[in-house]
């Protein structure tokens, strides 16, 4: 579809995805800066969140506001337990028929830190409902593993707080996650700012970076979703490339012999 | 005969569907998601679902959102 030159897919239980980038629906200014950030992004999955319809008045669905290209995967963001996420899960299920989604048990209201011991009960069950389920969690190799025996399609370590923008936080850990989970799927959320900490996560060798906050707050959110796009490539093929080592003392590039004298 | 709807209480005189319910609320089918009692009624089943006295019925829809 797009961009077949920069190699391979992001593949979630079998979907295939030409983009790595995934990206939220919230907190833009207004409908059309949503589309053309989307479209800039070259995302081609959005998460949107479950809520409880206004009864007050008629209100037109969200949905509507989206490409219908793109792949929908919807979020139990705002959940406190494993059951009402599992109940989000289900119900966004029955709506959209869709069996993906991006499980989220908040613990704590000022850090919106996942509790990873409830998402984990909250996988188990989903997991054996059927769901493909992409957790957001710590960034803890040990709890990766966890969720990845339950039989979640992929995991989402966060790099720093959701909505901060505080950039990678934690590349030691990302990237000892990728070391040791290999064949994992592993797609980083919460934290980006702007398009250098996407590259950083994908140098680290995510799969893919799940955002909203760093575009959708951006002054220019179509700029920044294309800024998102070239930082996703370029941080993959860098990854792929392998770097250079890091040394402390300078190395010349040009040859020692034949300097004039 | 008194519901919870998401939370409100609301009066019936009569009985009632979930489908009956959705069409007067006039809520978009194919956008929504609905639970009663905290399980899941598939769309198909809104039809023969009659609301009881003291039912909690919770309906969903979507909106823009990355993460809590």
């Amino acid at each position: 579809m797009k961009e077949k030159v920069l190699g391979e897919s992001l593949i979630i239980a079998g979907r295939v995805f030409s983009s790595r980038l995934i990206i939220g629906t919230g907190k833009y200014r207004s409908y059309d800066e949503m589309r053309a950030a989307h479209t800039a992004s070259g995302a081609e999955m959005v998460t949107v969140a479950v809520r409880r319809v206004p009864l007050d008045r008629s209100s037109e669905s969200f949905l509507d506001h989206l490409d219908p290209a793109l792949q929908i995967l919807p979020n139990t963001a705002g959940c406190y337990s494993s059951e009402d996420a599992v109940r989000t899960a289900r119900l966004a299920r029955e709506a959209l028929q869709t069996d993906l989604v991006k499980l989220e048990v908040i613990g704590d209201q000022t850090t919106l830190f996942p509790d990873n011991e409830q998402t984990l009960d909250a996988a188990r069950i989903l997991v054996k409902e059927g769901f493909v389920v992409l957790p957001y969690f710590n960034d803890d190799l040990i709890m990766a593993k966890k969720l990845l025996d339950v039989g979640c399609a992929g995991i989402m370590p966060l790099a720093a707080p959701i909505g901060s923008g505080l950039g990678i936080q934690n590349p030691a850990n990302l990237r000892i996650m990728r070391e040791q989970l290999p064949d994992a799927t592993i797609i980083v959320d919460a934290g980006v700012g702007t398009a250098s900490d996407a590259a950083i996560a994908m140098e680290l060798g995510a799969d893919g970076v799940l955002m909203n906050t760093a575009i959708a707050e951006a002054e220019d959110p179509g700029k920044m979703g294309a800024a998102m796009k070239l930082a996703i490539q370029a941080g993959r093929l860098a990854y792929q490339a392998g770097r250079m080592p890091k040394r402390l003392y300078a190395s010349a590039s040009s040859p020692l012999q034949g300097v004039i004298k | 005969m008194r519901v919870y709807l998401n939370g409100e209480a609301r009066e019936f005189s009569s009985p009632v569907t979930l489908a009956q319910l959705i069409t007067e609320l006039d809520l978009p089918p194919a956008r929504i998601a609905v639970e009663l009692n905290r399980e899941v009624v598939r769309r198909n089943d809104w039809d023969a679902t009659e609301l009881r006295d003291d039912d909690r019925i919770e309906i969903v829809h979507f909106v823009g959102g990355g993460r809590s």
